[in-house]
C-alpha cells in the first residue's frame, strides 16, 4: 500500500479510521499537555511518567490476568501517579535536585517494571504474551473504544484547560507571585500534573513507554519557535502533535508496517527540526541571516563614520581620498565603499573616493541614532 | 504617615534548613512611609518579604496586615519579586504580564474583560511602558522588565507594597523612574517597603529604614537610625565580603 492508497482508504477501512483517528487525537493531546511540560522546565518528568507505568501494567496484569487494555492503563496510571508524587516528595523532602529524582524514579520503576515483564513470561500462561507492546507501542491494537476514550480525555482535559487558563497561565510564569494572590498553586499544580500522566497513559499503547515522553516534548518544542503567545503555542502544539499522529501512522501503514510509534516520534522529530531552523524569530537560518545582515550594516557605518571623521578636518566634505588612505587605516574593502556609491553616501571620482553631502548628513546622525535606539 | 500600624511582625522565625535564616523578628511598618529593608547578603530581606507574604512558611512567629491575618487582607497588598525569579522568554507580552495583577481581584476562573484591561494599560502608561504593551516580554531590557512588574503591582491598586530589590541591575534613568513612582506612591498614603542594596542612596529615596541581619538590629525613620553604628552593627566591619545570599 502506498501513501495515497492509504488515504484514499483512510476513510472507508474501519482498522487504518481507527487507528488515524487515535493517534491523532493522542498527538493533540499530549502536544497541548507537553507545552505545559516543557515551558515549567518539567521535560523529563514525561519520560519518568511513563517508565513508572511500566510495572503497573505488569501488576494489573498479574492480578487480573485479563489483557483488557482499560485495566491495564489503570494499573498504569496508578504507577504513574505514584512515581510522580515520588518525584515531587524527594525535590521537596530532600536536597536531592530534581534532575536526580527523575532519573531515580525512572530506572527504579522502568527496572521493576521489566523484572516483572520477565517473571510474567516464565509463567505457564498463554494469555501473556503481547504485554511487551507496551514497551514500543502498537497502534494496530487500538480498537474503537479506546479511541472513544482518548477523545473524552481529550475533551475533559480541553475543558479544564480552557477554564483554568488563567489559573494555569500565572502559574506556569510566576508561581509565588500567583500564591501571593490568594491562588492555591498546589492544586493548580497537581491539577496540571494529572492531566500530563493521564495523557502519558493514553499513549503507552500506541506509542509505547520508552518514546512517549518525545509525543510530549516535540510538538511542543517546535511549537514554541512559532510564535510568542502562549494560547497560540498550545493550539499549535496539539496541531503538530496531530499530525504527526496521521503522517506517521501513513507512513507506517504503506511502508512495510513498520512500527507505528517510532514513525511518530520521527515525524514529531522533523517538525522540531525544521521548527528549529526555519522559524523568522527564532530560527537558525534567520538568526544567522540576520547576524551577517547586521555585520555588514556595521561596516558599512564603520566606513561611513571613518571618513566623516577626516571629512571634519577638510573644509570640503567632499574632499577625494584614494582607496589606499582609507584601505591603509582600516582595511576598508572596496566592496564596502561600493555599497556606499550606490546609496549614494560616497562618489567615485577615478580613483578616489569621497563623501556626498547626503552621507555626510546620514554620518553625522549615526551615532545619534545608535544611542537612540539602545533604549 | 499617620499613627496607624500597617504591617505587624511578631516573633517571626524562618528556617530553610536548620540554620535559622531570621531569627525572632518583631517589626513594626507604620502606614504611609517609604522604607528601606538593608543587610547584607544573606541576612534574610528577601526572606522576610515572602515570609510576610506567605510564599514561605515560617517556624515561629505571626504576621498582620492592618490586625488581621494576611489571607483576609490580601487584597491591601501587592508584591513585586525579583526581576530573576521569573523566565522572561516565557511567551507572553507585557501587557499580558500586567494584566495578572488583575487576576488575584477577579478570583478563580473569571477572565480578565475590558475593565481590568483598561487598569493594565494604565499602570504601563504610569511606569512608561505603554509603546511596549505588545512586546515579547524577552524582548524588554532588564529596566524594562523591571517597570512591568512594577507596573503589575501598580495594577493591584493595594495599600502595602512590597518590593525585592527593584532597583536591581537598571540603568539610572529607569531607577529615577521607579523612585519617583514610588514617592508618589507614598504621598498617596500607601506604605511601600523595598528590599535594597545601594547605601548610598538610602536617606535620598527612604524615609523609613530597617537593619537587617539574620536578626533586627535597628527600625525607624532615616533620619535617626540611619547612622555608622547602626551599619557597623549590621554589616560588621568588612561587609563588603559578606557570604552569598
Amino acid at each position: 500500500m502506498d501513501i495515497q492508497e492509504y488515504f484514499s482508504l483512510v476513510f472507508s477501512d474501519y482498522t487504518l479510521r481507527t487507528i488515524t483517528l487515535g493517534t491523532a487525537i493522542l498527538g493533540a493531546v499530549t502536544g497541548m499537555l507537553g507545552s505545559f511540560a516543557v515551558l515549567r522546565k518539567q521535560s523529563l518528568l514525561g519520560d519518568a511518567i511513563s517508565h513508572a507505568a511500566l510495572p503497573g501494567i505488569a501488576i494489573s496484569f498479574l492480578i487480573t490476568g485479563a489483557k483488557d487494555s482499560n485495566t491495564l492503563l489503570l494499573g498504569a496510571l496508578v504507577s504513574g501517579l505514584i512515581g510522580t508524587f515520588w518525584i515531587r516528595g524527594i525535590i521537596t523532602k530532600t536536597h536531592l535536585k530534581s534532575d536526580t529524582a527523575l532519573g531515580l524514579i525512572l530506572s527504579l520503576f522502568f527496572g521493576f517494571g521489566m523484572l516483572l515483564l520477565t517473571f510474567i513470561q516464565k509463567q505457564p500462561n498463554a494469555n501473556q504474551a503481547g504485554l511487551d507492546k507496551y514497551l514500543f507501542g502498537q497502534a494496530a491494537t487500538l480498537v474503537e473504544s479506546d479511541v472513544w476514550m482518548m477523545a473524552i480525555v481529550t475533551g475533559i482535559c480541553l475543558f479544564v484547560l480552557l477554564l483554568f487558563w488563567k489559573e494555569f497561565k500565572i502559574l506556569l510564569f510566576d508561581k509565588d507571585y500567583a500564591k501571593t494572590l490568594g491562588f492555591n498553586t498546589k492544586t493548580i499544580d497537581i491539577l496540571i500534573t494529572s492531566f500530563i500522566v493521564l495523557a502519558i497513559v493514553l499513549g503507552l499503547q500506541t506509542v509505547g513507554v520508552v518514546l512517549m515522553s518525545a509525543m510530549l516534548l516535540a510538538p511542543a518544542a517546535a511549537a514554541r519557535q512559532w510564535t510568542n503567545s502562549l494560547a497560540t503555542m498550545v493550539f499549535l502544539a496539539a496541531l503538530f502533535g496531530a499530525f504527526s499522529g496521521v503522517f506517521g501512522t501513513a507512513i507506517s501503514a504503506s511502508q512495510n508496517n513498520l512500527s507505528t510509534g517510532p514513525v511518530i516520534v520521527l515525524v514529531a522529530a522533523v517538525f522540531v527540526f525544521v521548527s528549529f531552523i526555519f522559524s523568522p524569530s527564532r530560527g537558525l537560518l534567520f538568526k544567522q541571516i540576520r547576524f551577517i545582515k547586521n555585520r555588514r550594516d556595521l561596516q558599512l557605518h564603520k566606513t561611513l563614520a571613518f571618513m566623516y571623521n577626516i571629512a571634519e578636518t577638510h573644509d570640503d566634505i567632499s574632499h577625494p581620498h584614494e582607496i589606499k588612505i582609507l584601505n591603509n587605516f582600516q582595511g576598508f574593502t572596496k566592496g564596502t565603499l561600493k555599497k556606499l556609491v550606490e546609496k549614494d553616501y560616497v562618489t567615485l571620482q577615478g580613483s578616489t573616493w569621497s563623501l556626498t553631502n547626503e552621507g555626510f548628513k546620514s554620518a553625522s546622525n549615526l551615532y545619534n541614532q545608535l544611542t537612540k535606539n539602545d533604549e | 504617615m499617620s499613627d496607624k500600624i500597617a504591617v505587624q511582625v511578631d516573633d517571626l522565625t524562618v528556617a530553610y534548613n536548620y540554620k535559622p535564616v531570621l531569627w525572632d523578628i518583631d517589626l513594626e511598618i507604620p502606614e504611609g512611609v517609604l522604607m528601606a529593608i538593608v543587610g547584607p547578603n544573606g541576612a534574610g530581606k528577601s526572606t522576610l518579604i515572602k515570609s510576610i507574604l506567605g510564599i514561605l512558611k515560617p517556624i515561629a512567629g505571626s504576621v498582620s496586615i492592618y490586625g488581621k491575618s494576611y489571607d483576609k487582607q490580601r487584597s491591601l497588598v501587592a508584591y513585586v519579586p525579583q526581576k530573576g525569579s521569573v523566565d522572561w522568554d516565557f511567551p507572553t507580552t507585557a501587557l499580558d504580564v500586567v494584566m495578572m495583577g488583575t487576576y488575584g481581584s477577579l478570583g478563580w476562573i473569571k477572565r480578565p474583560r475590558q475593565k481590568q484591561k483598561k487598569a493594565a494599560l494604565e499602570a504601563l502608561e504610569k511606569v512608561g511602558m505603554l509603546p511596549f504593551k505588545n512586546r515579547q516580554i524577552s524582548q524588554l531590557s532588564g529596566g524594562q522588565q523591571q517597570r512591568i512588574f512594577l507596573a503589575r503591582a501598580l495594577v493591584q491598586d493595594a495599600s502595602i507594597y512590597f518590593m525585592d530589590e527593584p532597583f536591581q541591575g537598571v540603568d539610572a534613568t529607569t531607577e529615577i523612574a521607579i523612585i519617583n513612582i514610588l514617592k508618589e506612591l507614598r504621598k498617596a498614603g500607601k506604605t511601600v517597603i523595598v528590599v535594597h542594596h545601594d547605601l548610598q542612596t538610602v536617606p535620598e529615596y527612604f524615609d523609613w529604614v530597617t537593619f537587617l541581619n539574620v536578626k533586627k538590629i535597628a527600625t525607624g525613620p532615616v533620619k535617626d537610625i540611619f547612622n555608622d553604628d547602626n551599619l557597623t552593627k549590621t554589616y560588621g566591619i568588612n561587609y563588603k565580603v559578606s557570604i552569598q545570599e
